[in-house]
């Protein structure tokens, strides 16, 4: 049973619907009705034509429902109305779905939840786990979610930053459940990328390739958070980072610079060292300087000053740091961070603490709760 | 069954016995720690009484309606004896005297010098609604 096949198929399925004059949400429900039918009898009964079996079988689902809605005889021209020509174009219909899936007038949550579901072809049940929410307040804000957009025109151009943003989002949430939502990121970006010539799109591809190549050394067995500078080297994944290298160079070739490449050529020199020793600090902190002046972004800024304080010393990264915000996620941890490298343990260790107590996450305060603890036992002597 | 609720406090609840703050202990220690807490869970849910639990972060805030506009936000109504909860583990078990003993043995994690903190924890029974059979 091919599940990365019939989530491959989903989107264009329902582009399918909607041309033969389903609306949108009628189209999204069908198809998951006939995803979950898929599911069930494909493992005895496989189709020779997959694609033409969920148009079939998502068809019927949409007529069943609209027969309950509408008279007997409205039914009837629906039936009429049925041949379809094979449309020439595929691809601009699953764009298009993706530009609906990522409108404006959806919040974050609900436009990364609908994009899992029409382009991921995930279930309500698969999008659930990975929140960690119940089946049930999933459903709502999908159900919220296509309200929003029933009366978005489907053939509305929609904006490529807005797509890559909730692809980033997703790719963000990491995993859990049994969807991993960073693969499921890059599988539509890969779509994505495959049916658009943007370089940004390139760009965050490749930045996801190239982080998620290095998620088998970021946390140790017992799931500790296991830092870059202490990351075993062998177990990143090569093929996904030449494959990162590649993508990126394509994109970069094109000499249109986004902040999606630059943060890609910053994870490919981290990629690309074979030891910590080996990192490129300076050119690191020359492309934080390009995404500092791209996107303005004071986070940037952050992680701009730890490699300064990498390529310079500590002190020009101290330096860095006291230009900036001091409420700034991460500050603290930094400033800690670079005061140990200077020498000044105990300003270090009281740092790593407080930085433990505004953690947002378990791995990331245990971690920092360790780092404290060791600065201390040192200080102890 | 029945279900109750093991509070973990910050501070508030009495002091307990190995009182070390936990940036104090050796990086070992915290994971001894972190580890003994893990496993208590895992051997929980194979023994079927877990229900959930979770961890707190220790920054809060008391919200509450203060008519049209921003809502007043304090840091709390308590002016020293501030309580605040570090986390919770819902268990659902046989009886009392077994979510007693698990409360107590949650208690026995190790911390500096990897002996037990004693610290202690809050057990509460949660609502339920009344049976359908009474018995």
């Amino acid at each position: 049973m091919d599940e990365s096949l019939l989530r491959t198929l989903t989107p264009t399925v329902i582009s399918l619907l909607v041309r033969r004059g389903a609306d949108f949400a009628a189209a999204e429900d069908a198809v998951q009705e006939a995803l979950i039918e898929a599911v069930r009898a494909w493992p005895d009964d496989p189709p020779r034509d997959p694609k033409g079996w969920l148009v079939t079988v998502a068809w019927r689902k949409f007529l069943d429902a609209a027969r309950a809605d509408t008279s007997r005889r409205n039914r009837e021209v629906l039936v009429e109305s049925e041949p379809v020509p094979e449309p020439a174009d595929l691809a601009d219909d699953t764009l298009q779905l993706y530009f609906l899936c990522a409108h404006p007038s959806l919040t974050p949550a609900s436009a990364v939840a609908l994009t899992l579901r029409a382009v991921g072809g995930l279930t309500t049940r698969q999008i659930a786990q990975a929140y960690l929410v119940p089946e049930a307040t999933m459903a709502q804000r999908i159900s919220r979610a296509k309200r929003t957009v029933s009366s978005v025109r489907f053939n509305q151009p929609g904006d490529v930053a807005t797509v890559l943003r909730v692809l980033y989002l997703v790719f963000n949430e990491g995993y859990s459940g049994d969807v991993d939502l960073a693969a499921e990121a890059i599988r539509l970006t890969r779509q994505l990328a495959a049916t658009t010539e943007h370089e940004e799109v390139a760009g965050l591809l490749a930045l996801m390739l190239l982080h998620h190549a290095r998620r088998p050394a970021r946390t140790g067995q017992d799931g500790r958070l296991v830092p870059l500078a202490e990351q075993d080297r062998c177990l990143w994944d090569t093929r996904l980072i030449a494959e990162g290298v590649d993508v990126l160079q394509a994109a970069l070739a094109r000499d249109r610079l986004g902040e999606f490449q630059a943060q890609a050529a910053i994870a490919a020199l981290h990629a690309d060292a074979r030891t910590v020793e080996e990192t490129d600090w300076v050119q690191i902190v020359e492309w934080y300087d390009e995404l500092v002046r791209l996107t303005d972004n004071p986070v940037a800024r952050l992680n701009r000053a730890v490699a300064v304080g990498e390529a310079d010393g500590p002190r020009a990264g101290l330096a860095a740091l006291a230009q900036l915000d001091p409420s700034l996620p991460r500050y603290t941890a930094a400033t800690a961070y670079l005061h140990e490298r200077d020498g000044d343990l105990a300003t270090a260790a009281r740092l790593y603490a407080e930085a433990a107590r505004a953690a947002t996450n378990l791995p990331e305060r245990d971690h920092l709760t360790r780092q404290a603890a060791r600065l201390n036992a040192a200080l102890r002597g | 069954m029945a279900k109750y609720l093991l509070l973990k406090h910050y501070r508030g609840a009495p002091a307990p016995v190995n009182d070390v703050p936990m940036d104090q202990w050796t990086p070992e220690e915290v994971s001894a720690h972190i580890q003994y807490m893990r496993e208590f869970a895992a051997r929980l849910e194979s023994t079927g009484e877990y229900v959930e639990g979770r961890e707190l972060s220790p920054e809060g805030t008391f919200v509450r309606y203060g008519g049209e506009g921003r809502p007043p936000v304090t840091d709390g109504p308590f002016a020293e004896t501030k309580d605040l909860i570090a986390g919770w583990m819902v268990i659902d078990v046989e009886s009392y005297e077994r979510a007693l003993e698990l409360a107590a043995e949650l208690s026995a994690a190790p911390g500096a010098g990897g002996k037990p903190i004693h610290e202690w924890l809050e057990v509460r029974p949660l609502l339920s609604v009344p049976p359908t059979i009474t018995e």
